[in-house]
């Protein structure tokens, strides 16, 4: 019953949040209201005692994701009249992407049907120690041990690819060297010189 | 008075367990703050020591220990002097900073084992939610940033944000080496796995992830020689420059909460946290010194808590240039390297490896 009540607020939040993400003018309020849907989603996972999967979306999300898109939200010079503009223009681009996300979800369900997860009668509850994160560990390095390194190999190949496209040489370019800098004696840049005081005249 | 005791621990097996919780929740939240005052007044005094002055010497309590009062003086002087607003801010985000900069610092304590049988929360993914709360700290200081529509302030959150998310990354490495040393993530289970003497705790094996998690640590919170968020001499005071009265202590006790914080989980996941060092040991082994106790875990956590300090009155600031190359360049490979060596490790079995649950 609890779990049930808790459900509800989590969720109410969760679309409420959602649809603050969409509706506010401001950017830097809608990164806010989609970091409140996060962390309401990771409470909905933890009701299912998915707790890996929420923490990991806090972690994840949360505390690296969103940092770096409100960082360069913040940076942005906010111009209302300019976001507004291309509203009507691209707003069919819009509907076509949520009708086409509608479809696939409707797809999938009505493919596989839930027969597989009966939501309606809840499921018993794991005992005490187990431990989802063992689980999940468990299949990830054994079942799907070959999709996992592929995913990883492919993070690998984007990041790499990043880096590509930005690292650039141009000749003429003064950058500090901070190993160099690091590394530099008193004996490179100071010379002590002797010298015997003067003699009084 | 025995009766009343023994009267008094039967009421407290009766109550319900969220209530106990609640209970508990409300006792070590105000045990931090209380620690958080004291911490303040020590570091002012051993700097002070350690630069020949004498600290806060004028405010007594009860006419004992000169400057013992020191904390509560500020504490009151800070409570009423009025919160300045700042026209042109973002009034909601402004209040909202300090308070999202101070509840994971306190939140983060429900997973801590204080001692063998105290700990608010026995969650099996406790170094996940360490790791996911202490990355929320950083929304506190960037918003508090933002939001006082200033740029001193908003070039201390831009600073402290891009840091927290690079020493982040070496931090969650060094908790990696410690969960493959001890097969699992309740905070409880690592201390008991470090069972067996001072060598047998992970600081030894796990030597440079040790290294590696204090300074990311010392990143974390934004302390000296990594405190460019703050930097006095080029950004007046950061993040919290807009900030006045009990606004500005909210972010003084996240600090302080999260130096804390960061010693508590040094001493627990490389020193055996309340495991005591001379168990077994002939005449103080068999005193209450050789049980494993919150008295091991407070030791340690003093010790650390001295190393933040020393470091503040010791090392010149960081330029932010070389902060950011000693985080990516230096503490992650350090990290990876020694992840290499751990598999290694555990595939021959030496060392932690050795021990019986990993069978």
């Amino acid at each position: 019953m609890l779990a049930l009540i808790l459900f509800y607020i989590f969720a109410t939040f969760l679309v409420a949040g959602a649809l603050g993400v969409i509706t506010a003018r401001n950017p830097v309020y809608s990164a806010l209201f989609l970091v409140f849907s996060f962390i309401n989603s990771a409470a909905i996972w933890l009701l299912i005692e998915a707790e890996f999967l929420a923490i990991v979306l806090v972690l994840v999300y949360v505390g690296a994701v969103m940092v770096l898109f409100l960082f360069v939200v913040m940076m942005l010079d906010i111009n209302l009249a300019e976001l507004r503009r291309g509203f009507t223009r691209f707003a069919w681009l819009g509907w076509l992407t949520a009708l086409a996300v509608i479809v696939e979800i409707t797809a999938v369900v009505w493919r596989h049907g839930l027969g597989a997860i009966d939501v309606s009668r809840g499921f018993a509850a794991e005992p005490a120690n187990y431990s989802n994160t063992l689980e999940l560990g468990k299949v990830l390095y054994t079942r799907y041990a070959y999709p996992f390194e592929l995913a990883a190999v492919l993070l690998v190949v984007a990041l790499v690819a990043a880096i590509a496209l930005t690292l650039r040489h141009r000749p003429g370019l003064k950058s500090q060297d901070a190993s160099r800098q690091v590394a530099v004696r008193a004996e490179d840049r100071l010379r002590i010189v002797k010298m015997p005081a003067e003699k009084r005249s | 008075m025995h009766t009343q005791i023994n009267h008094l621990l039967a009421l407290w097996g009766q109550l319900p367990d969220l209530l106990r919780t609640l209970i508990w929740i409300v006792i070590i939240t105000i045990g931090v703050i209380l620690c958080v005052a004291f911490l303040t007044l020590w570091e002012r005094k051993v700097i002070g020591w350690m630069q020949l002055r004498r600290g806060p010497n004028r405010v007594r309590i009860l006419g004992m220990l000169p400057g013992l009062g020191q904390p509560f003086a500020d504490v009151f002087k800070l409570l009423s002097k009025e919160v300045v607003v700042p026209s042109g801010s973002n009034k909601f985000l402004f209040r909202l900073a300090p308070v999202l900069a101070l509840v994971p610092a306190l939140a983060a304590w429900a997973v801590i084992p204080l001692s063998p049988a105290l700990v608010v929360s026995k969650a099996n993914a406790g170094l996940l939610y360490l790791l996911a709360l202490s990355s929320m700290g950083v929304y506190g200081i960037i918003l508090a940033g933002w939001a006082a529509n200033s740029k001193y302030a908003f070039l201390g959150a831009m600073r402290s944000a891009a840091q927290m998310v690079a020493y982040e990354i070496a931090m969650g490495f060094a908790l990696v080496g410690v969960l493959m040393a001890s097969g699992s993530m309740s905070l409880g289970a690592i201390v008991r796995h470090q069972e067996g003497g001072v060598f047998a705790w992970n600081w030894l094996w796990l030597f440079p992830m040790l290294v590696v998690y204090f300074i990311a640590g010392v990143a974390e919170t934004n302390r000296a020689p990594f405190d460019v968020a703050e930097g006095e001499s080029e950004i007046v005071a950061g993040f919290h420059v807009e900030y006045s009265g009990i606004a500005f202590a909210l972010f003084f006790l996240a600090e302080y909460a999260n130096m804390i914080l960061i010693s508590a989980l040094t001493a627990v996941l490389f020193f055996g946290g309340w495991l005591s060092p001379v168990a077994g040991y002939p005449l103080i082994g068999h005193t209450f010194l050789g049980d494993p106790s919150f008295f091991w875990l407070g030791l340690k956590v003093f010790v650390f808590l001295f190393l933040f300090l020393w470091f503040r009155a010791t090392f010149p600031r960081y330029r932010y240039d070389q902060i950011m190359r000693l985080g990516w360049k230096a503490l992650i490979p350090v990290t990876l390297v020694w992840i290499g060596v751990e598999m290694v490790m555990a595939a021959v079995h030496i060392g932690p490896w050795a021990r019986p649950w990993f069978h």
